[in-house]
């Protein structure tokens, strides 16, 4: 800030402020006696509006001295004469630097702990889960809901179908770094008969009897290994690597009847998952893995641990006990 | 009734009826959607999925409609009877005077059918687009050359009190209006402001607090300084203390904006004054209320049979209290727990539903039966009704709003020991439904005593017709 500025600002608030001190003090020289009954001022109005002319109660006048002092003490200690930064080197950024320093200084032991241990681990200890769930509750419920259930286009986390893959390593990626799906629209490539063959044979890859019958599957089947194959693979049952849904299953992330299906494959689908890592920490999101890895989604790992309980059997970390509000402490 | 003759000079008080009754008017249609959208609140299905009934679109038009439809109209109606009963001459300007009637409620109707059709600058107290703003100004300068022009044709000498807070909020809401609406337009319903960002926020709140300031404190301390004293019937407590808190309060409310952002981006010296020139603000606000009370002191009798003066009463302890904790919630620590959550509703609802509206219904419970050539209203007794009815409500509102707000500012803040947030936010709105349903219950009572108020007014008006008021002899001073 200009020196220009500092003294604008700077004078402008002092005047004004000493401009109310010097009010009070100058309507104080009238007297200090109480006006007695019909002592006004003489002015009259409107027939019967009189006025008299009582001093200013004293402990509104120390009241309003002491507001003043306050303020003239808060300036020299705060930023607020324009460049001046006030005696206390206060601001609000070296203030959130300073809580935020000292939360990191408290709790960093407590997640750095979690975090050396392997997620499959982690995920069988029910104290670390119940922090995973409060934290999958604050930042991650938002989308896939705090059942962990998700939504149209937000993946459920509590089925068997991952698109990027169950494996931990995996999981922690995709909060960490976030995801990007992207499914391209084939509406302008295909023409009806392919769009609505396509569609029928999708919906029958999980088994269900298409309702266009066979010869309008066949047509789709024709269409599915010349454009969908690359990504999804020849038998539909997707591709971890490059977060291509499995089209085999019961799982749909927007929506498995005709109509939807339609929809996506002719004007595409664009999913975001974002990236936490910068937001939250490494310790924090491979706590987030252990918890999402322990809501049951995944597949037991062979070599992941000789316990055979699956982690779904544990009974205190799941989102809906974790969304119920506790009594206040 | 004697014909006011040739040289017997009346007053122009058909403009103030006019005013009077469509602040009636007004004042029912604006609290009753703040009843609909409170409802919503607690019944999201309330909205009916219709685009225009959202709560988005409808929260402004209640805003609009309470401040500038039934505030706005009381005070400009008010303002042009008070100024002409305490400068003893009748309106400058007539047929002017008669434009900002109409031109109040063309800019009302706008308003009303602009905002509901989404059409917003979606400035807070300054949706309303530019060819909206345009009429304002105009109406705008027009009331102001009405006013000034008959205190300068005035035949007393000194000008009363009341007509100094007329004056400053009538100068005051011109600057606001033309600064914060200054936009660039970019189609008919369209436009884009002139400022961008921090600057455009600090701009922005400079003008919604001195609204409140300007438009909803020091217009009505005008309308407090005719109606206090005349209802009942006694001096003004204190000339020095007027003139006292008078240039305090408008010197420092200027300043006050910046409490709108703390903790934000706005630069930490800004913030710092709009804290300290708020904690000031403190004494001047007391100073009318003080003014007030002690010019009803000698009058506490009159408590027990005449309810204006029980309106007038409360109207004044409302303002002590709303401006008690609005300096409390500008400091910083305080606004940190307050800011963005329901106790921010609260407060301002106990200065709008206390001072403002009670202040307004005890005026017009004495203007009216004036206006139409009566002794009193048609039936005090439902004037007693309206009061405690409306008192209910209040203190439901504003209760349940402040026990609401704390509340949520202190389940946003809370920790675990492993640091993480212990509540969602999900949780602190499941939290506050009950609130906002007794929220909804004290709305509904206060609505319901305007509904008393309106039924009352009519019956008054119709029983008898208006005879014009002569201006007094002059008197030799």
């Amino acid at each position: 800030m200009s020196l220009f500025w500092t003294v604008f600002i700077a004078g402008l608030t002092l005047l004004n402020i000493a401009a109310c001190w010097w009010l009070i003090s100058w309507t104080r020289r009238g007297g200090t006696e109480p006006a007695q009954p019909g002592e006004t001022t003489g002015h009259v109005w409107d027939g019967d509006l009189t006025e008299y002319n009582n001093p200013l109660p004293a402990w509104w006048l120390y009241l309003f001295y002491l507001t003043i002092l306050f303020g003239v003490l808060y300036l020299l200690l705060y930023p607020g004469l324009g460049a001046f930064e006030g005696l206390l080197d206060w601001d609000q950024e070296k203030r959130y630097a300073r809580e935020l320093e000292a939360a990191e200084l408290r709790y960093a032991p407590l997640y750095q702990a979690y975090a050396a241990q392997p997620i499959p681990e982690l995920a069988q200890d029910a104290q670390a889960m119940q922090t995973g769930g409060r934290l999958f509750a604050q930042h991650c419920a938002t989308c896939h809901g705090s059942d962990a259930h998700g939504g149209p286009g937000f993946p459920n986390l509590t089925d068997q179908a991952w698109l990027h893959g169950s494996e931990p390593a995996a999981i922690r990626t995709t909060i960490a770094q976030g995801r990007q799906g992207v499914m391209p629209p084939f509406g302008g490539q295909l023409d009806a008969e392919q769009l609505a063959g396509v569609a029928n044979y999708v919906y029958s890859l999980n088994g269900r009897e298409a309702p266009g019958g066979d010869e309008l599957s066949a047509v789709g089947q024709q269409v599915f290994s010349t454009y969908c194959f690359a990504c999804h693979g020849a038998d539909g049952s997707g591709n971890t690597a490059i977060g291509a849904p499995n089209l085999t299953d019961d799982a749909w992330l927007y929506g498995g009847d005709l109509e939807t299906i339609t929809t996506t494959i002719a004007d595409g689908r664009t999913g975001v998952m974002p990236a936490h890592a910068e937001r939250l920490g490494e310790a924090r999101v491979h706590l987030l893995a252990a918890y999402v890895y322990s809501l049951g989604g995944t597949p037991a790992e062979p070599a992941a641990t000789a316990d055979a309980t699956p982690p779904g059997a544990m009974a205190p970390p799941t989102p809906g006990v974790a969304a119920e509000p506790e009594p206040a402490s | 009734m004697s014909a006011a003759t040739a040289t017997e000079l009346t007053y122009h008080d058909r403009v103030v009826r006019q005013f009077s009754l469509m602040t009636i008017v007004w004042g029912l249609v604006g609290m009753a959607v703040g009843v609909l959208i409170a409802a919503q609140l607690y019944w999201p299905a309330l909205n009916f999925d219709l685009p225009w009934l959202t709560y988005s679109r409808l929260r402004p038009l209640h805003t609009n409609a309470v401040i500038f439809a039934f505030g706005g109209s009381a005070l400009i109606g008010t303002s042009y009877y008070v100024v002409q009963r305490t400068s003893h001459a009748p309106l400058f300007a007539p047929r002017l005077a008669a434009f900002t009637f109409w031109g109040w409620q063309t800019v009302i109707v706008a308003a009303a059918i602009t905002l509901p059709l989404g059409l917003t600058t979606s400035k807070e107290y300054a949706e309303l687009e530019w060819p909206i703003d345009l009429l304002i100004t105009l109406v705008w300068v027009a009331y102001a050359v009405v006013f000034f022009g008959t205190i300068v044709k005035r035949r007393v000498k000194h000008i009363y009190v009341a007509n100094w807070f007329y004056g400053g909020f009538i100068l005051a809401v011109a600057l606001l209006h033309v600064v914060n609406s200054a936009e660039l337009p970019v189609g008919w319903w369209k436009s884009y402001p002139l400022y961008a960002g921090t600057v455009d926020a600090m701009v922005q709140w400079w003008y919604g607090h001195n609204a409140v300031g300007f438009f909803l404190t020091a217009g009505f301390l005008g309308m407090m300084y005719y109606f206090v004293p005349k209802q009942a019937e006694r001096p003004i407590y204190s000339y020095r203390l007027s003139i006292v808190h008078f240039w305090a309060l408008i010197s420092v409310y200027m300043w006050a904006g910046p409490h709108h952002l703390h903790w934000t981006a706005l630069p930490d010296w800004a913030q710092s004054l709009g804290m300290v020139f708020s904690l000031i603000l403190l004494a001047p606000s007391w100073g009318g209320m003080i003014n007030g009370i002690m010019t009803l002191s000698g009058a506490w009798h009159k408590l027990r049979d005449d309810p204006i003066i029980k309106f007038l009463i409360v109207s004044l302890s409302f303002y002590g209290m709303a401006t008690f904790e609005g300096p409390m919630m500008s400091i910083r620590t305080v606004n940190a727990l307050s800011h963005y959550t329901d106790w921010t509703i609260g407060h301002v609802h106990a200065g709008a539903l206390g001072w403002v509206g009670f202040i307004t219904m005890g005026s017009l419970y004495n203007l009216i039966p004036r206006l139409y050539g009566q002794q009193q209203m048609y039936s005090v007794r439902l004037i007693e009704w309206h009061f405690w009815i409306a008192t209910i409500g209040i203190a439901m509102y504003a209760g349940s709003m402040w026990i609401a707000g704390v509340m949520q500012g202190l389940m946003w803040r809370a920790v675990n020991p492993d640091g993480t947030l212990t509540y969602t936010f999900i949780e602190t709105l499941r939290a506050t439904r009950p609130y906002y349903l007794i929220r909804l219950g004290g709305g509904g009572l206060y609505l319901a005593g305007m509904g008393i108020m309106a039924y009352n007014v009519y019956r008054t008006v119709r029983a008898r017709q208006p005879q014009p008021a002569l201006v007094p002899q002059l008197q030799t001073a």
